[in-house]
């Protein structure tokens, strides 16, 4: 499916893949985790790929050996140091006016995904990944 | 965004009406939020019982209603479903907020309190 670069576009767009297949035949907690993770994705691409312009992003989701694959695409500017690593923002122990109001999206990103990988091709931003079967990622099979 | 609430002379009970808390809606809440917490009670309860989704920036509104209410008044949360209280887990974001199981523990244990 193809949705637009803004909030309201991309919530109907979630709403419509998380009740179609293969998301709506997914246990409730894998397709909450599915629908977190491509949120996280679509609004990093909202304000930073899209930053300074607007455009499609299409978004493909197929059932894989051992889980659900995603493949988003969009033609807004590149990451220029690829993916980040998922670090958890700075300032979660400190004190009140410092605990951070954001930067966690792609921390959840990659706690929830395996086998992410993202490439420039055609001057379009292509980003894959896995929600595996046994549901979680690296960070969330420790705890 | 439809928040309900309830005040007392110790604590406003706020009802989050709607399913979900995201990037389209999460100004508003925080300015919703605004509005409601003028009200002085030392301690407020947001009761997430209804809301099936929270993204990065959903979490980022709670956040920074925390701030306005500054280290004086308390912000607690309570009726967290299960997709919601993965994203607390995960962004160790439940070790900052006090999370009641529900908003009638909430309201008891202020009581007893």
């Amino acid at each position: 499916m193809v949705t637009a670069s803004d909030p309201d576009a991309i919530r109907q767009g979630l709403l419509a893949l998380v009740t179609r297949p293969p998301l709506s035949g997914l246990p409730e907690d894998r397709r909450g985790i599915a629908e977190l993770v491509l949120a996280e994705v679509l609004n990093n691409i909202v304000e930073h790929a899209y930053s300074t312009s607007s455009g499609d992003i299409e978004i493909t989701v197929e059932e894989r050996p051992g889980g659900i694959g995603f493949l988003v695409v969009d033609d807004g500017a590149a990451m220029p140091d690829g993916p980040p690593p998922g670090m958890l923002p700075a300032g979660l122990g400190g004190d009140l006016d410092h605990l951070p109001e954001g930067g966690f999206g792609w921390h959840l990103i990659r706690s929830l995904t395996v086998d992410l990988s993202y490439s420039r091709k055609n001057n379009r931003n292509v980003l894959s990944f896995l929600i595996s079967e046994d549901q979680t990622g690296p960070e969330d099979s420790m705890t | 965004m439809q928040l309900s609430a309830t005040n007392t002379a110790k604590i406003i009970s706020v009802q989050v009406m709607e399913d979900r808390i995201d990037a389209a809606s999460a100004i508003q809440f925080k300015e919703r939020m605004r509005d409601i917490i003028q009200h002085s009670a030392p301690r407020v309860v947001l009761d997430l019982a209804k809301v099936q989704f929270l993204d990065s920036s959903g979490l980022g509104a709670i956040v920074a209603v925390k701030k306005l209410l500054g280290g004086d008044r308390s912000f607690e949360l309570a009726g967290l479903t299960p997709t919601v209280e993965k994203v607390f887990r995960l962004t160790r974001m439940d070790t900052v907020f006090t999370i009641h199981p529900s908003l009638e523990d909430a309201v008891s244990n202020a009581i007893k309190a």
